[in-house]
Formats: C-alpha cells, structure tokens, sequence
C-alpha cells in the first residue's frame, strides 16, 4: 500500500500537466487535525466536495504559502488566534472575499475589516482558581491579579504563547505601555512557579494545589473537567464591571493565490453556518462564532459573560508592542 | 594527468555540499537586511540570559553524556560483571526515544501535580520539598539521558577495537585498571568519543521540542520566538547562520583534537578483561542499572499508564498508515543518506584534497540547524527553484508549468538527507578507515579494480558500518518532527506528526499512544544496530 501511494505520488509528479480536480479545497491549518477533520468530513460527506489539508503552526504554514507564491495549493488557511491572520493579512498572502452568507452569520467584530478572514470560532481567555482556597470576592479582575494579595499565588503559562501575547496586547491598549507594564510586572512577581508551558498544566497546578488562580482558555478546562469531574478547579468570568472578558478567535482566511476560491468561499460560508458552527461548539467546547447557534450544555453551565469588545485585530497589531513589554518584565 | 582519478571525485563531493550550500545561501541572504529593532530588543533582553542558559546547558549536558556514556561503555566492554550481557545492548534502547517525548514524561511524573509528587503528599502525607523539576538540571538530566546513546555506542566500540595487546601491556606494567584507563583505554578511543559527542553537542543546540517543555530558553528559542513571534523570518535566519558558525567552530574543534589520535588496528579481544568481585561488582550493575531504568524503564512505564488511561481510546486503523509512513520516510531517507555519505567517505579517501575536505565539511553541518529552520531555508531554495527553473522548463516542454518541488516527498527526503548526512557520514568514515590501503592495492594487483573492487572488497568490509549509519538514520528520521511537519505532502502524517498535534495542545497522557508506537517501532532497529555491533 505504501509503495502504491510513494507510485502514485511520483507519478503525480511528474505528470505536471495534469489538471487538478476543482470539487476539491487545500487547507493549511494550524488548527490540530482533531479539531478540524470531523468538520471537513461532515462537508464531504454533505457536498462531495473533497477537503486535503495539513496541520503545523502557524508561522511555518504561513511562510510555506508565501514561498509558494502563485504556485500555493493552499485555498485557505486556518489559525487559532486573530493575531496571526492579522499578520498573514499583513504578509499579502490572504485576498478580501465578499459574502453576504458570512457577513450575515458572523458579527463584525469577528471578521477582518478589510474582508480576508472570518472568525469560525470564539475562545475566551478566563481565570480559572481553586474554590477551597479563594475566597468569595476575592476575584475581580485580570488586572487585580498584579496586587500583593496574590504573592506566590499565580500560575501563568509561557508568554511564547501567541494566547498571551494576544491578551497583553489588549492590556497595552486599554491601558497603555506603562500601565501594561506595572500589570505584568506584578503578576511576575506573583508567580507561584516558573510558567507552564500549555495551559492543562496550569489547570493541573491549580488542582494539585500549586498555586490558587491562572490564566487559561476556557475549553481547556472543558477538556479536563469533562474527563475529571471531580477538578478542583473552577472558572470565573473577570472584568465583568469594565471591559469584559478577554477573547480571541480561531478563524480562517482565504489566500492571495487560492487555486480553487470559489469551493473555498463555499466552504466558509458554510462553516459559518449553524450546523458547522454546532459541531465547532461541541468538538471542543468553543464558542460558535455565529451567535444564533447555541453553546454546547458544558459550557453553558459555566454562565454568561461580557466579553471585550476590543477589536481582535489589536491582538496582531499590538503581537510585537507585546512581547517586547513581557520579555521586559521577565515573563518568559 | 588527463585522468586523474581524483577528479571523479570532484562532482560528488561539491553535490553533497551544495545541498547543504542551498539552504545555507538562504540564511546567508537574509543578512542583507537587518532589523535593528529586533535585534537591540534581543540583545537588551534575551541574548545575554539565552547564551548563558545555552552555555549551560552545553557544558552540562556534554559532560554528563561524557561522564555516562564512557563509564557504561568502559563497564559493558572491558569488565564482567551480573547482568552485562543483557545491559551490554539494554543501554542502547534509550536511543528510540524522541527527546521531546522524554521531556514531557520526565516532567509530567515527577512535577508538583505528577503522581510521585501527588502521592507523597496525599497519601504519605509527606511535605518534603522537592528541587524544582522544570529547572536547569532537570533539562540537563533529560537530555543527558536522551544523547548518552551517541557517546556509549561509539565508544563502546571503539573500546572493543582496542583488542587486548595494549591493555594488557598496561597491566603486566604495573597499571591498575582505574590508571590503565586514563592512561590507555581512555586517549586511544578518544576519537571515537569526541565523534559521539559531536553528535550530542549538534543534538543539543538544535533542540527545540525538549527544551520547551521544560520552558528552558535557549539560543534556539531566541530563533523561533523571532520568527513565530515577531514574524521576523530573517531576523531568525540571522540568528540560525550565527548558531550555525557557532557549531562549525565545534566541530572544527573536534576535527582537530580527532586528527591528533589514530583508530586502532589491532585484532579484536575476545572475553573480558576484568572480573569485578564483591562491591565493585555490585555497583557496577548498579549504575548501568540505574541508567538504564531511568532512561528507558521509567518512561516506558509512564508511556504504557497513560496510554492504558487515555492513549487506548485513540487507536483506531489510521496508526496503520502513520507507522506505514514513518517506516517508508525512514528506510528511503535511510538508505538515500547512506548512499550519499558512501560516496563522500570515498571521495575523502580517494582524493583527500582541500576541496574536497571542506565541501564534505560543508556538506556534514546540516546536523546542527534546528529542523524548523532548516526546513525553512530547505522550502525557500526550493520556490525559488520551482519558479524560476521548473516553471519556465514545463512551460518551454509543453506542460502545465506546475510547480514540482515543493510540498512533495521529494523535498522532504532530501531535507532529511541533509539534516542527517553526518549522523550516517560518521560510522562510515570510521568503518573504511578500518580497511587498511594495502587491501585494496593487493586486489588491485591481482587484477580487480574500480566496481569489482567495490563490491568484491570493500562492499562487504563496509556493510556493517553501513548498516549502522542506515538504523542511525531511519531512528533519527523516525523522531523527526519539525521539518515532517513543514514538507510532508498531503496526506503523509506520521507517529511524530501525531505527537506533536496531542503535546501541542497540552494533551501528554494522549501522546502516549503515537510515542509508545514510535518507540516500539523504533527499538527493532536500535536492537538489530546492537546485535550488529556486537558481533563486531
């Protein structure tokens, strides 16, 4: 079988003549293939429309379709952070799209503003603590955690993490440089232990009583609470009397040389669409980017929140300002 | 001379070199622009702090796989003590298993939320205070027991080759063991040695997976946080060219300490030559023992544990063809390295010009990019290949003009080809310098030269150390991940591609499952590499 498909492969090569097939898109994602698949496979299944994709980080996915130049199979490209498609709008590898079905399922503040991406889904970067040793009112806000009262008590995961460098960079923007500064400079100082390198372990270190709160996106705990229900670890919703919670996007834009564009704006439409945005919902507890298709019953039960209105492309705009302001305050 | 037969040389040498050259070319031409911003940031900020981390962890990690790999391969070759025949090649297991996965079982056991710490303090009600598990001596430990395998394997055989004249001579001199050791055993193999931890040295600075598990920034970090952070690809390529230089000048280095000493030709030695009694025998089991638990045991267990916990519920029919990909990538990668590396070590023998040397030092630095940025530069040269030659030639041909290179298994196995050229250059190189010239010279005088003289002659005195260099390389092409993940075509994922899709969302105890498999698939050749060099 292996050496039929290293065959095929070759002969695929060398026959550089041959068409390739239009009821087909390519996908670049740095979405994992777990997260992904069974969405594409409920579109094939549905539309016969055939899906080829691959998965690495984002960086990388992004040069490969900027070294590709015109010659790119990739129709799309799929991020876990508005960051990234800020900068691959920035890189010229991404091409504006209309489309009255997205523009009517996702709200405007989800989609770029000059139309070369949508958000497919909503992720809301929380506090989550250990309810046995914080105190009701206690919490307030992410800011708040940068006060004495929480010495020795903070977990935070690595700020090479595009998640935090994202939420810095809307701390920046509320509050300016300085402000920013003094904020992370205090969670520095609170740290209960070096920083994690993904956000489980933050959630791990808060149940097995390492440190009190953290930083985390919420489905992480879904995860995790949903194999473990008995997780010393519970969610709080921070900023709620301000600006809200903070939130990102993983979402999905088109490519400057997209060889088949017009399957892959079908293909988003579709996405965005309920029943796409309901098996996003649920796969991984994310919030649907669209906001008439309804939240999984887990995530429901965490309640309601405000979440920051502030554009997400300041995630992108603002990436550098921000790991600059954190690599200066040591937060490594 | 018209012919002389060292220009036949020529054309392979500079080839090899110039796959290196390409991508190298790349990092080079970033330089002609430079972000000072960039680069006054890092050097306030980072550069001080990550140099003396990645200095740190160089010695540490240098003299540690020193320290283990000799002592087991001295113990396992040179002495009898319980349980050598079987720890003899158990100490070469470790070598299946991809750093980045010992990094997130060493952490994930012994860290503050693990199970060891987790049960002392439920159950024992024990408050100890554990050192810290994500520092610095914990990644120096975790890649210690990871690299140890480069330095053991090469100096238990050059150990072995060392026959019994000299030592013995040593003892009937009046040498104790300990002495006759420095004195004899220790310099004679020193070439072997510093190969072997050339190759961790190389393993070390390129590492990425590891290193960020524990949140260990080193020189590499500095390099990928430029590019994934600031999207400053050639800020990063600057950087990757500087770590590049960095590693010439080790391997130089080695180079020169290596041309000091000679291989041994001596008649190998059959038996041991010391018996241990009592204690000394004791803790010799002990230690080999106790690295071998560390290193391979323990997070097998761990592997097994999660993988019975989580792990179970993911197998399903698609392993079949992730192990089918790996094995394919890996025995073609395997055998196109060692190919390539055959013809090298020939062109050095043959025609041991200055030329020569350099491309074929040129063509062995691949090893020391870290994969990402390798595979970087690797995409690079190729695009600019597809447009500017591939392209324009379909046209011209009267085809479509599709691009070729890039994205198909070609790129990949080549981008495997120069990143492991050393790992296979190296046995070669000392398995032919083992053939003595006046082999070949009497063949020739009874009539068989050129091919026949290849297979007939040094074919069959090669193979072993041939067959090394391929098990070395399909293990390493095995645990490959960053530059599988960048070039493989569609639809070509394999058991380190899974890897990195479950660790990269945080998901260790899922992991287990596609490292378990990679392990397991990568033991039949590391067993079958020890059965091989045990015989020699």
């Amino acid at each position: 079988m292996l050496f039929r498909k290293t065959f095929a492969t070759l002969l695929l090569l060398t026959t550089t003549g041959a068409a390739i097939a239009a009821d087909e898109v390519v996908v670049y994602s740095s979405r994992i293939d777990e997260l992904i698949k069974p969405v594409f496979d409920m579109y094939t299944e549905k539309t016969g429309v055939k899906i080829k994709f691959i998965t690495d980080k984002e960086a990388p996915l992004m040069a490969r379709i900027k070294a590709e130049g015109e010659n790119t199979p990739a129709d799309l490209l799929i991020t876990v952070d508005a960051g990234n498609l800020w900068q691959a709008e920035q890189m010229g590898i991404l091409q504006p799209f209309t489309s009255p079905v997205i523009e009517q399922n996702i709200p405007t503040q989800y989609r770029s503003s000059v139309g070369t991406w949508t958000g497919l889904t909503v992720r809301a970067r929380t506090i989550a603590y250990a309810p046995d040793r914080v105190k009701e009112g206690e919490l307030s806000t992410y800011e708040a955690l940068a006060g004495p009262e929480w010495e020795g008590r903070l977990c935070l995961r690595t700020s090479k993490k595009v998640y935090n460098q994202s939420l810095t960079a809307t701390l920046i923007e509320t509050h300016g440089e300085a402000k920013a500064q003094e904020i992370l400079s205090g969670w520095v100082n609170n740290l209960a232990t070096s920083v994690f390198p993904d956000d489980n372990s933050v959630l791990q270190a808060i149940d097995a009583g390492q440190c009190d709160v953290g930083i985390v996106n919420t489905y992480y705990y879904g995860r995790m609470h949903k194999e473990n229900p008995n997780l010393g670890v519970k969610l709080f919703w921070p900023n709620q009397q301000d600006r809200g919670v903070h939130v990102n996007l993983s979402g999905v834009g088109l490519t400057q040389h997209a060889p088949h564009p017009e399957a892959a704006k079908a293909l988003v439409e579709w996405m965005t669409g309920s029943e796409a945005q309901a098996l996003f919902a649920r796969i991984n507890q994310e919030y649907p980017a669209n906001p008439t298709v309804p939240v999984s019953a887990e995530v429901a039960g965490w309640g309601t929140f405000k979440a920051d209105t502030v554009p997400v492309e300041v995630a992108g705009r603002r990436q550098a300002e921000a790991i600059k302001l954190m690599d200066r305050v040591g937060w490594n | 001379m018209s012919h002389s037969p060292q220009h036949h040389w020529y054309p392979v040498a500079f080839l090899a070199a110039g796959l290196v050259l390409m991508p190298l070319c790349v990092l080079l031409w970033s330089w002609q622009h430079i972000d000072g911003e960039i680069w006054s940031h890092l050097w306030s900020t980072q550069l001080p702090r990550l140099l003396s981390n990645t200095v740190t962890l160089l010695v540490g990690v240098s003299i540690g796989v020193t320290v283990v790999g000799v002592s087991l391969a001295w113990l396992t070759s040179l002495c009898e003590f319980p349980g050598r025949r079987w720890l003899d090649w158990a100490l070469m297991l470790p070598f299946a298993i991809p750093a980045y996965v010992l990094a997130f079982v060493f952490v994930g056991l012994l860290d503050f939320s693990g199970p060891v710490q987790s049960f002392l303090r439920s159950t024992l009600d024990l408050r100890l205070r554990f050192p810290p598990v994500r520092s610095t001596g914990g990644v120096i430990t975790v890649l210690v027991l990871v690299f140890y395998p480069y330095v053991y394997l090469l100096a238990r055989s050059a150990f072995l080759a060392q026959g019994r004249g000299l030592t013995e001579a040593a003892r009937v001199l009046g040498l104790s063991p300990w002495r006759a050791f420095w004195r004899v055993a220790l310099p004679m193999a020193w070439p072997a040695i510093g190969a072997g931890l050339a190759l961790a040295i190389m393993e070390t600075l390129a590492d990425f997976g590891a290193v960020s598990v524990f949140n260990f920034d080193t020189f590499t970090t500095a390099i990928y946080k430029t590019w994934y952070g600031f999207f400053s690809l050639s800020s990063a390529a600057q950087l990757a060219s500087l770590l590049l230089l960095g590693v010439g000048l080790v391997l130089f280095g080695e180079r020169r300490i290596r041309g000091v000493a000679r291989p041994a030709h001596e008649r190998a030695r059959s038996g041991a030559l010391y018996h241990l009694h009592g204690w000394k025998a004791w803790l010799a089991s002990s230690w080999c023992g106790l690295v071998f638990a560390c290193a391979f045991c323990v997070p097998l267990l761990q592997l097994v544990v999660w993988f019975w916990q989580r792990g179970r519920f993911d197998l399903d029919e698609r392993y079949i063809g992730l192990i089918l990909h790996s094995l394919g990538l890996g025995l073609c990668a395997a055998l196109l390295t060692v190919c390539l590396a055959l013809l090298l070590v020939f062109a050095r023998r043959q025609a041991p010009s200055r030329p020569i040397r350099s491309a074929i030092g040129l063509a062995n630095l691949g090893y020391a990019l870290p994969g990402s940025v390798l595979a970087v530069a690797i995409m690079l040269a190729f695009s600019l290949l597809d447009r500017e030659l591939v392209v324009p030639l379909s046209h011209w041909l009267g085809g479509a003009g599709k691009p070729i290179l890039l994205g198909s298994l070609g790129a990949l196995l080549l981008a495997y080809l120069i990143r492991f050229l050393t790992v296979a250059y190296g046995p070669l190189e000392s398995a032919l310098a083992r053939i003595r010239p006046s082999l070949p010279e009497a063949s020739r005088s009874l009539g068989v030269g050129g091919i026949g003289l290849f297979v007939k002659v040094y074919l069959p005195l090669l193979m072993p150390g041939a067959l090394s260099a391929a098990l070395l390389v399909f293990v390493d092409v095995l645990k490959e991940m960053p530059a599988t993940l960048l070039m493989r075509p569609f639809g070509w994922d394999t058991l380190a591609v899974r890897i990195f899709e479950m660790t990269s969302e945080g998901e260790w105890a899922r992991a287990a499952l596609p490292a378990l498999t990679l392990v397991l698939v990568g033991l039949l050749p590391v067993i079958s590499l020890i059965r091989r060099s045990a015989r020699h």
